[in-house]
């Protein structure tokens, strides 16, 4: 039946097509075929006027409507340095093109309009005009000249690399960031474009990114970081982009399937990802995202809902944010691969940094696992700097609460019951951690007695047992999330009171922690020659 | 009909200058003309292989064009529902529970692809380039065919069997190719990356090889005939500027289409034999590759090479077609005709040192892009002039707007409006912003799609006559320009301001970003457009068959009193085109209004006073 009726409207389409051109034609016959075709060609001479009217003023009215949309323009002002520079040869080449533009298309339907037939009139022999020719050589190839000019010296400017002297920062120095020219030094972050995602990676407070090696990718190291490189140690894999403002960003684009291209709107940033190639593109934020809400904020059509389903939601202002988005085609997601980018002040950052630092896929996913290279090494600098600044963060009470036994015990107790149980069938190094951990709970009330070695290991086994749980935690299911979290903030108390105890305490303790920690050290230093040989093994084209 | 084309038999000989060489039309048991098959479908006739290129292509640019409008419906209507295409698109439909039909992404990227590929080679370069070449190549220089009408034929069955190819892909299990038309690896090169470049793009790099055996038998053959077969006093430079176009256009074929080839080739050979010309350091589909070394960019040199030439390839036989329409028709000469021919060659020549303008963003080295930024706004200097000279042509002229003549203004309206957002790109800062963003998808659209459609209706309109003896109804000719002119532009212009707001192309929906997610009222717009612009295509397709049969009856041999010799054959030339002698030529192709005779055609002798006009008014 459907085909039925669709074949029905095409035939019927067919014969109304068809009659209008019949009817047109035998009006055309009644009236005189000569007297027609004049008809004809004046209506479609004003028509041309009719057009180059219409045109010129949608056009420029169009563009008015538009004008708070474009990048560039209204609102949307450019929030890098380069992306002016870029907006101004834009216009420069709008000028010229406009100018163009209107008059080319004045001279030819006005010239179309101007000569249509006439009876009386007999075209002109004009076969071509030498000096006009060269006019109109000349001028074109002048103004592209100046285009050409004015755009390779914004090309050059963007397009240079970052400064040779300049050196690669983790956290920035308080009032360094220049939002005019940009500085010198740069942080180096990683974009990893694969389907459908970008993986970004900050290169922690070393400001090196680590070495990677598309074979040693998994299931969970996304990026294949190869962890026998110290570079990799502090590496944070992020869920968005967190830059500062002010400071210059060198974004080292790379892919780890297909082409895909690093897109930032509003920055003017964009640069194809590679893979086993990587490019860069080197920019400075000059606006904060909070700025750019609050420069938003000013016009009408961003405060309005961002949400319309939700009146009393955010306002579109409120709701912005910068976008990385994909502008290589790279199969079906294409249009999916979705990041935010936060641009925050200097000391945002930093405080920022410090904070992710204890989120470095390192501490989390390798450290104390059989893939970790550097078992043997009872703490890491970061390892240092993150308890620094959980104990900063959470400063143990003094008096009653240094001892453990009242406060924080009867609350880790639960916590660690329920991860431990989720996760007993597991044989790695996190239940021991745990095991470790509440071990030294217990330990430490019996403690009387300190020496440095006591200190060395009680905070190893320690933290070995707060990443563990950590593990443990993302492992387990929503409910043992929610304890693991728990048991990591307490533990961080127990293990600041660990800290400031067994310092003061006596060399008694040695014997008792040891025991503690033992089966935790024991077993990690088994292990870590075997994950020294696998790594080998995995990874032969790395040196380090 | 074919009592006309009986008088016409001898009217070669009514000129005063002819060369014999001994050709006798014979009308029956001839190899070339007797029989169905030996007519109709191998022939060896060149009018008769453009008509077979020009329906060919016109079916092509339907199929391309509907592919454009279902992706269109996604785009300006996403929460409308497309179950009413299940029966068309079966699986690529998804019904969910509550009725809704939804578009796979998988098949949108295929559709895409599938617009790209069909429109750019088997509508604009086969349908444009094939169609007319073979019809006036011979026809505007007094050959009788084709320098091997054989190859001819074979030109025309290659496209066929490439465009059977393409055809058959549609209908594959994992879809055709939807990796975009340039095939990009890796996503070309890996099944585990998109279903598409499993069979699919086995398909389409096979079509698109014979597509490019077709192009080349094509091309030696124009370039063999203009170079060969050109009549006498038909010097180069006496050649209408449609001739110049075919010729330039099938010298950057032939050389640009086999770098094409070798970039399938070894796509072809990382696909089946493992080795690794354009992969490296790839972990896809849950494994990491044992591929390494390549390079994808090497690829896009290689593909560009033949990519950038092709686009005047599409540009160029539309430009000669233009400059014919517009002279004919403003009864004037075609102004600065050397100019016209120089910027032609400029034009061609500077395509082959242009291409990595499209790979600014791709990642080479930032310093090469400067000296494509040069080259490639060179090339805006040859095409102003061009410009320049066609709008002259216009002025002091005596404008009959038939459709053709419409249509050509239309292109020149584009061909500016197209053109000029190519220096904006064309210079790299400015690509950084705007590459692959939907101003892009403007600029190339309006300069080279449309724009070169236009060209092409130019072209059927004003030689629709030659091919069928009858006149395409005028009336709906011009519903069809200002439709197509009017919704064309309503369809791409705002295109402009979208990609300005920095939207990506090739996106399937835009409303994971709020950047992008703007616009739903635009791309409405766009869509209903390119809905009704499409509809005026139909008028076109309808008016052109209905003619064949049943249009007006051409009754004069010059119904547009134009000089060039196509138009001194019978109205329905039969093979060898002029029965008897082949006219001699003595003047250039442009003698409108000259010493006050409307058109003097290139077959008229120089006169002794027109000897003295000259003389007195060099040039």
């Amino acid at each position: 039946m459907m085909y039925l009726i669709g074949a029905l409207i095409t035939i019927l389409l067919f014969v109304i097509i068809v009659q209008i051109g019949k009817v047109n034609e035998l009006a055309a016959r009644l009236r005189g075929e000569e007297q027609a075709a004049r008809d004809g060609n004046e209506w479609n001479a004003r028509m041309m006027l009719v057009f180059l009217v219409g045109f010129l003023a949608l056009s420029v009215g169009s563009a008015v409507y538009y004008y708070p949309y474009m990048l560039g323009y209204g609102p949307n002002i450019l929030p890098t340095i380069h992306a002016p520079k870029i907006m101004q040869l834009f216009n420069i080449t709008l000028f010229f093109t406009g100018v163009v533009f209107v008059i080319t298309h004045i001279l030819l339907f006005l010239f179309a309009y101007q000569y249509r037939e006439s009876k009386n009139r007999v075209a002109e022999f004009i076969p071509h005009d030498n000096k006009l020719e060269i006019i109109w050589t000349a001028v074109p190839a002048v103004v592209m000249a100046i285009l050409v000019v004015f755009g390779l010296m914004a090309w050059n400017e963007t397009m240079a690399d970052v400064d040779e002297e300049g050196t690669a920062l983790g956290a920035v120095k308080i009032g360094s960031g220049d939002i005019k020219e940009g500085t010198k030094d740069y942080i180096e972050i990683e974009a990893t474009g694969l389907q459908f995602n970008w993986i970004l990676r900050h290169p922690g407070k070393d400001g090196q990114l680590g070495t990677k090696n598309w074979q040693l990718i998994t299931g969970s190291n996304q990026l294949g970081q190869d962890f026998a490189d110290p570079k990799n140690i502090d590496d944070i894999i992020l869920d968005e982009l967190v830059i500062p403002k002010g400071h210059t960003i060198r974004a080292r684009i790379t892919s780890r399937d297909v082409l895909h291209n690093f897109d930032i709107p509003h920055f003017f940033v964009k640069m194809d990802a590679i893979p086993g190639m990587p490019t860069y593109f080197k920019f400075t934020p000059t606006m904060t995202t909070e700025e750019y809400r609050e420069h938003l904020s000013q016009f009408p059509e961003w405060q309005v809902p961002a949400e319309e389903d939700e009146p009393n939601g955010l306002q579109r202002w409120e709701a912005f944010d910068f976008e990385l988005a994909c502008a290589e085609l790279c199969g079906k997601g294409h249009y999916s691969m979705k990041k935010i980018v936060k641009v925050v002040t200097e000391e945002e950052y930093n405080a920022w940094l410090d904070k992710a630092e204890s989120t470095a896929f390192y501490l989390n996913e390798i450290r104390g696992t059989d893939d970790d290279p550097f078992l043997d090494r009872p703490t890491l600098q970061i390892e240092k700097r993150v308890r620094e600044y959980e104990v900063k963060q959470n400063p143990p009470a003094p008096g009653p609460s240094q001892d453990p036994s009242t406060t924080p015990q009867p609350e880790v107790q639960p916590g660690i019951g329920g991860t431990t149980g989720s996760i007993q069938g597991g044989t790695t190094g996190s239940t021991t951690g745990v095991t470790g951990t509440s071990t030294i709970g217990t330990t430490i009330q019996n403690a009387a007695a300190t020496g440095n070695t006591a200190v060395n290991n009680a905070s190893n086994a320690v933290s070995t047992g707060v990443q563990s749980v950590k593990n443990a935690g993302e492992n387990a299911v929503n409910g043992v999330k929610d304890a693991a979290g728990n048991v990591i903030d307490k533990t961080k108390d127990a293990a600041g009171t660990v800290i400031d105890k067994t310092k003061e305490a006596a060399g008694t303790a040695v014997d008792k922690t040891k025991e503690a920690a033992g089966n935790v050290i024991d077993k990690t230093k088994d292990k870590a020659g075997d994950v020294k040989d696998k790594m080998k093994d995995k990874n032969p084209f790395n040196n380090n | 009909m074919a009592d006309l084309k009986h008088n016409d038999e001898l009217l070669v000989e009514e000129y005063a200058d002819y060369l014999y060489d001994g050709f006798h039309d014979h009308h029956h048991g001839d190899k070339y003309q007797s029989g169905f098959i030996s007519h109709y479908i191998f022939s060896m006739d060149h009018k008769m292989i453009a008509k077979q290129f020009l329906i060919t292509g016109m079916f092509w640019g339907l199929i391309g064009g509907l592919m454009s409008l279902v992706f269109r419906l996604q785009l300006g209507f996403p929460e409308a529902s497309m179950a009413w295409l299940k029966p068309l698109l079966g699986k690529w439909i998804t019904i969910s529970d509550t009725g809704i039909g939804t578009l796979d992404p998988q098949f949108y990227y295929a559709l895409v692809t599938m617009h790209g590929t069909i429109l750019v080679f088997f509508v604009l370069t086969a349908g444009l380039s094939g169609t007319f070449s073979n019809l006036l190549i011979p026809l505007q220089l007094g050959a009788r065919d084709m320098a091997s009408p054989f190859m001819n034929m074979l030109s025309y069955w290659f496209f066929f069997l490439s465009g059977s190819i393409m055809f058959a892909s549609l209908f594959l299990n994992t879809g055709p190719f939807s990796g975009g038309w340039t095939a990009y690896p890796p996503l070309s090169a890996l099944p585990q990356a998109s279903s598409g470049s499993a069979g699919g793009m086995t398909l389409w790099i096979l079509s698109l090889v014979f597509f490019v055996v077709s192009v080349l038998l094509g091309g030696i053959n124009y370039i063999t005939t203009v170079l060969n077969l050109r009549t006498k006093g038909m010097s180069l430079w006496r050649m209408p500027l449609t001739i110049w176009a075919f010729f330039v256009t099938a010298i950057l074929g032939l050389l640009s289409f086999p770098v094409l080839v070798s970039g399938l080739f070894l796509v072809m050979c990382d696909r089946g034999l493992n080795t690794s010309f354009f992969l490296n350091e790839i972990y896809v589909g849950g494994q990491a590759l044992e591929q390494v070394g390549g390079s994808p960019i090497l690829y896009q040199h290689l593909f560009w090479f033949l990519g950038h030439p092709e686009v005047y390839i599409i540009i160029l036989p539309a430009m000669g077609l233009v400059s014919e329409v517009l002279a004919v028709n403003a009864r004037k000469p075609i102004f600065g005709y050397h100019a016209m021919v120089y910027s032609i060659l400029a034009i061609g020549f500077l395509s082959f040192i242009v291409w990595a303008h499209h790979m600014f963003m791709a990642g080479v080295n930032p310093f090469i892009s400067n000296i494509f930024v040069i080259f490639t706004l060179i090339i805006a200097v040859p095409s102003a002039v061009k410009v320049f000279n066609w709008i002259s042509t216009l002025y002091g002229g005596n404008i009959r707007f038939n459709p053709g003549m419409l249509f050509a203004i239309g292109f020149v309206s584009l061909f500016i409006s197209g053109g000029l957002t190519g220096i904006f790109l064309g210079n790299s800062a400015i690509d950084i912003p705007m590459h692959d963003t939907y101003f892009v998808v403007a600029h190339f659209h309006i300069v080279m799609g449309v724009a070169a459609f236009f060209g092409m209706f130019a072209g059927v309109y004003h030689w629709f006559p030659k091919m069928y003896g009858r006149f395409m109804n005028d009336t709906l000719g011009k519903l069809h320009f200002w439709g197509t002119m009017i919704g064309a532009y309503c369809v791409f212009w705002p295109m402009h301001y979208t990609g300005m707001a920095g939207v990506p192309r090739r996106y399937y929906s835009f409303t994971t970003f709020d950047f992008s997610g703007q616009f739903a009222a635009t791309n409405e717009f766009i869509t209903i457009a390119a809905i009704i612009t499409f509809g005026f295509q139909i008028v076109f397709v309808v008016n052109f068959f209905y003619s064949i049969f049943f249009g007006k009856k051409q009754t004069t041999r010059n119904p547009y009193g134009a000089t060039t010799l196509e138009w001194t054959t019978p109205i329905n030339p039969g093979h060898g085109n002029w029965p008897g002698g082949i006219p001699a030529v003595h003047r250039w192709a442009y003698d409108y209004g000259k010493m006050g005779e409307e058109f003097i055609p290139q077959v008229e002798p120089v006169s002794e006073k027109e000897k003295q006009y000259d003389e007195e008014h060099p040039h």
